[in-house]
């Protein structure tokens, strides 16, 4: 490492000093005959944060804010896709959203998704992710192997449940082979099951992301915090409920973040397993299914742009509730420490 | 942090009694039902995925009359058929394109993005973590219209740039929520030897931050090749032609196209989701083991 010694000559990195001064010669400012190379640093660390951020900040308005930015524009219009929109029809896209029942229909399906997918998956990951963090033999292709479901695409899950839970597919056939064929059900148009068959699905799908996330976590915990514990004489449930789960606190509350965006976000599996039409009567329809039916394959641009407007307005409101009320001491501890 | 951890290792506390009793405890505590909850879990989630790997080797007629069954004969035409076919090696090529382009952009761009709002003190900091933070909130789904419309207005529809470009763009906000607590856990004191050693920032980025987070930098990687390699949505706007086709959209044709020959359309979205898997069981060890031991060590 000492090697780059001299070579760089980076303003106010080189200031040796005294031992003391040298380990704060990053952040604070160096005594006053320095003041020049200071400004020097100064200098060349607003150009390093311009060079290194742009890219990114550029790539992320353009293709990120700007269509969303659009949306909310185009939302304002009576509008089909062709030429500029010029039908301004004020707010009486949002006004029939908001009272059409359909929309209230796919809203609770969003809502009912939200709260199971946080239910179901939540605990069950914690249990799984403690179990899988103990030293047990093929602990690593057990890891890998849950992870598959994550990793595959939501056109292939897709296809491939529609074909096994089909009326004469493969999850019946197994239900009467095993003498259980009263249980066999149409899972994905009768609608009082479709429902819980998707979270079903959602919940095989990522529940292994949950798991990876949390003993990730778990991993993160320094080893001498447990064997401390173990030395003080602690159970192995007492060090799970007292030092693991609030230890976990951080990456709990991070998953289910995510786990809310997502559900109120939902398109793939549901538009390819039970498609436009389908999952309007069985009842899995979600506020995106309902923006692409009203909006493109209806050629209502203008009306499929204000709901989009609705569902960004509505995820933001629960994502600010959120981390104002759940986040808000991970972040403070983020930002103003500078350690996590 | 740095702190607490070297003092306990200066100063290890006092051997207990019987330390080794103590220690094997937890481990021996209900291993068959771990093992067995581990291996139904494990179960539960392969099962499926093993109906349609298996469902490829069987006949339409084993498939319509037992559906829960295994194969009996095998039989390899379906996949042959498959691996023959140039329509499938030409929408493998474009998936691998376009996630490996996506991968690398979303990396790149991340890692310096993140490095700056972890270990930079500026005003705009928080605002920039905040903007990127909120991008979480906008989906492909919301934005794809408009997008499309940007994307037409650069030229780039029915091009794999267009798909890859804004996948980029989307890739971005989970990459710098991911990253940037784990640029911040770098010890300081790594920062502040090597600008004693003359380093300046960006060799510490280069030469310090890239090697110290590599698994973050996996992790991020990973998310960013398995999202891009399942994207259908902007896939399915952007891109008209077959030529150009990625995997899933070439799943969905293909099913419909031979919606009758069910065990073809098993083998295809089979050999569809090999690539992801081997790419992540590839790098899976990086991603938990890996985030122990790299700053400690």
């Amino acid at each position: 490492m000492s090697d780059t010694l001299g070579t760089d000559t980076a303003g106010g990195r080189q200031s040796q000093g005294t031992p003391g001064a040298g380990d704060t010669a990053t952040s604070v400012p160096p005594a006053p005959p320095r003041a020049e190379a200071h400004r020097r640093g100064r200098a060349r660390m607003r150009l390093e944060i311009a060079v290194l951020s742009a890219p990114a900040i550029i790539m992320f308005l353009a293709f990120v804010i700007f269509p969303v930015a659009l949306a909310a524009y185009y939302g304002f219009y009576q509008w089909k896709g062709y030429g500029e929109p010029t039908d301004w029809v004020g707010l009486n896209n949002y006004k029939l959203i908001l009272t059409d029942p359909a929309f209230h229909d796919v809203l609770g399906h969003n809502g009912l998704i939200l709260v199971l997918s946080l239910v179901i998956q939540g605990p069950l990951a914690i249990v799984l992710a403690l179990l899988l963090n103990q030293k047990i033999r093929g602990r690593s292709t057990i890891r890998v192997l849950i992870f598959v479901p994550y990793i595959i695409s939501e056109v292939i899950v897709g296809t491939g449940w529609s074909l096994v839970l089909q009326s004469n597919g493969a999850v019946n056939d197994l239900l009467h082979r095993i003498g259980l064929g009263s249980l066999g059900a149409d899972w994905i148009a009768d609608p009082d099951l479709a429902i819980w068959t998707l979270m079903a699905i959602i919940t095989w799908k990522y529940i292994g992301f949950a798991v990876i996330l949390m003993l990730a976590g778990l991993q993160s915990i320094p080893d001498e915090i447990f064997e401390a514990a173990q030395i003080d004489g602690a159970s192995y449930w007492q060090i799970q409920r007292r030092i693991t789960l609030p230890l976990l606190g951080p990456t709990i509350r991070i998953w289910a973040f995510l786990s809310i965006i997502g559900s109120l976000q939902l398109f793939d599996l549901v538009y390819i397993i039970w498609g436009q039409y389908v999952s309007g009567t069985a009842g899995t329809s979600t506020m995106a299914i309902y923006m692409l039916a009203q909006g493109r394959n209806a050629g209502n641009y203008g009306y499929g742009s204000a709901v989009a407007v609705v569902m960004f307005v509505i995820s933001l409101i629960v994502a600010l509730i959120y981390q104002r009320f759940v986040l808000r001491r991970d972040l403070r501890g983020a930002v103003t420490e500078g350690t996590v | 942090m740095g702190a607490t951890t070297t003092t306990s290792r200066m100063f290890p506390a006092p051997e207990p009694k019987a330390p080794t009793g103590r220690r094997d405890r937890p481990q021996k505590w209900g291993s068959p039902v771990t093992y067995f909850i581990a291996l139904l879990f494990v179960g539960v989630c392969i099962a499926p995925v093993l109906y349609i790997v298996l469902g490829g080797f069987r006949t339409n007629s084993q498939i319509t009359t037992e559906p829960a069954a295994l194969p009996r004969p095998w039989v390899v035409g379906n996949y042959i058929d498959i691996l023959k076919s140039t329509v499938f090696w030409g929408e493998f090529a474009n998936s691998l394109v376009v996630a490996i382009t996506s991968t690398v952009g979303i990396v790149a761009l991340g890692l310096m993005v993140s490095f700056v709002i972890a270990r930079y003190d500026f005003r705009l900091k928080g605002a920039m973590y905040s903007l990127f933070a909120a991008g979480l909130m906008f989906p492909m789904v919301i934005a794809i219209t408009p997008l499309y419309l940007v994307i037409k207005d650069l030229g780039l529809v029915d091009n794999l740039l267009g798909v890859i470009i804004p996948q980029i763009a989307f890739g971005l906000p989970t990459t710098v929520i991911i990253l940037v607590p784990f640029l911040r856990a770098i010890p300081n004191e790594i920062e502040e030897a090597a600008a004693i050693d003359g380093m300046s920032r960006l060799g510490f980025f280069f030469r310090m931050v890239v090697p110290l987070s590599l698994p973050g930098v996996v992790t991020v990687g990973i998310l960013g090749f398995v999202g891009s390699w399942n994207n259908y949505l902007l896939p399915l706007y952007v891109l008209n032609s077959q030529a150009n086709y990625t995997l899933p959209l070439g799943v969905q044709v293909f099913s419909s196209q031979y919606s009758t020959d069910t065990a073809k359309v098993l083998a295809f979205t089979s050999l569809a989701m090999l690539p992801a898997l081997i790419f992540f069981s590839v790098f899976e060890k990086r991603i938990v083991g890996g985030l122990t031991g790299a700053v400690k060590g």
